[in-house]
């Protein structure tokens, strides 16, 4: 508790040091503050309209498929295999939509918090909870950024985010095995 | 982009297949619905924090503040940049970019990694296609940057687990793991990727 709280005060100092900095920097500097910033700011409009259909087509595709239950299904598939691994059925479903979806992966670790004979201090409670702090919302993450930009040809940026995201899951479930199973 | 349109495919196809072997086909369209208009949710909710952090990145440039930072940033980046000419603006998003991720601002992270992501764009000669640094900058994002989740320790916390905080070092080992895959992939496969 006290390390969050020490981090999230020095997180608002930070915020503020830059809110109230970078203006008061400019307008010593001769900067015409007020202008500038405007004309900065106009720019956010287009750009979060710009990143609209890649949202979209990624954000409907996960959405048809949870709405199917095909993650329920290919967790179920899965399960017997990764279980063994030190990744049991409760994590599964978890560590299959992190990629897809942040709010998602975080409802799924509500919910083996609330289960119960689980709970945050589970085996399950504690390697979701590393995982969900390992690992990124990778298909998000690509489509605002590439989106913002008009690329559609993202190379190995794909390749390389998911790599990421199943060394994360690997290594969440090594430590986890080596501190709590 | 073989790789999204693959994936934009099996999701759909394999949406279609388990609604339908499952007799739940209405699931299937009215999942999509919901994903469609979150999309535009999320977007809409970004415009205030962009125009906020866009506006005050120009109040920066103008004073020269983003080229200092980049020529200040210059040691670590060059190694990993080396397509980047020195001073650069795109230099200075992202490491505004990193170290917003690292303290947990998204709401700062997201608008400084668009303005990282336009200002490369403008060393690219392939509009369309992602550079090598786009894509090693892309790959350091999707590695969970955060140095505490404070999300996670909150929910943990409100979930009255005993030591709420005890995720933090196995949590920061396995995204500096992440993150050092992240940057080989990048780099190894940029060569054979084009």
């Amino acid at each position: 508790m006290e390390v969050r709280h020490a981090f999230e005060i020095a997180s608002s100092w930070i915020l503020i040091v830059l809110l109230v900095g970078i203006p008061l920097y400019g307008w010593v500097k001769g900067v015409k503050v007020y202008e500038a910033f405007v004309e900065g700011a106009k720019e956010g409009f287009n750009v979060a309209v710009r990143i609209i259909p890649f949202l979209v087509a990624i954000l409907a595709s996960v959405g048809a498929f949870r709405g199917a239950g095909a993650m329920d299904a290919l967790a179920k598939v899965l399960a017997p295999i990764t279980g063994p691994l030190g990744l049991p059925a409760e994590v599964l479903p978890m560590a299959l939509v992190r990629p897809l979806s942040g709010s998602g992966a975080l409802g799924l670790l509500g919910n083996i918090f609330a289960t119960p004979g689980l709970g945050p201090d589970s085996y399950a409670g504690r390697l979701g909870s590393v995982l969900q702090g390992s690992t990124e919302t990778t298909f998000y993450v690509l489509s605002v950024y590439c989106g913002s930009v008009g690329i559609v040809r993202y190379r190995h940026a794909l390749a390389a985010g998911l790599l990421a995201d199943f060394t994360g899951l690997t290594a969440s479930v090594t430590i986890a095995r080596m501190l709590w199973a | 982009m073989r790789g999204m349109n693959l994936v934009f495919v099996l999701l759909l196809v394999g949406a279609a297949i388990v609604g339908a072997v499952r007799g739940d086909v209405k699931a299937v369209g009215q999942g999509a619905f919901e994903g469609a208009s979150q999309g535009v949710t999320l977007a809409i909710g970004l415009i205030g924090v962009m125009a906020l952090w866009l506006g005050l990145m120009r109040i920066a440039e103008k004073a020269g503040l983003v080229e200092k930072l980049a020529r200040a940033a210059r040691p670590v980046f060059r190694p990993l940049f080396p397509a980047i000419p020195d001073g650069h603006p795109a230099i200075s998003a992202m490491l505004l970019n990193i170290a917003a991720n690292m303290m947990g601002l998204g709401n700062a992270a997201t608008p400084f990694g668009i303005k990282a992501m336009e200002e490369l764009e403008k060393l690219n000669p392939t509009p369309g296609t992602a550079t090598n640094a786009q894509v090693l900058f892309l790959a350091i994002n999707t590695a969970s940057l955060q140095l505490v989740p404070t999300t996670v320790i909150a929910l943990r916390a409100s979930a009255q687990s005993s030591d709420p905080a005890g995720i933090l070092l196995p949590t920061l080992i396995a995204t500096v793991c992440a993150l050092t895959v992240a940057i080989l992939a990048a780099k190894l496969l940029e060569r054979v990727w084009k």
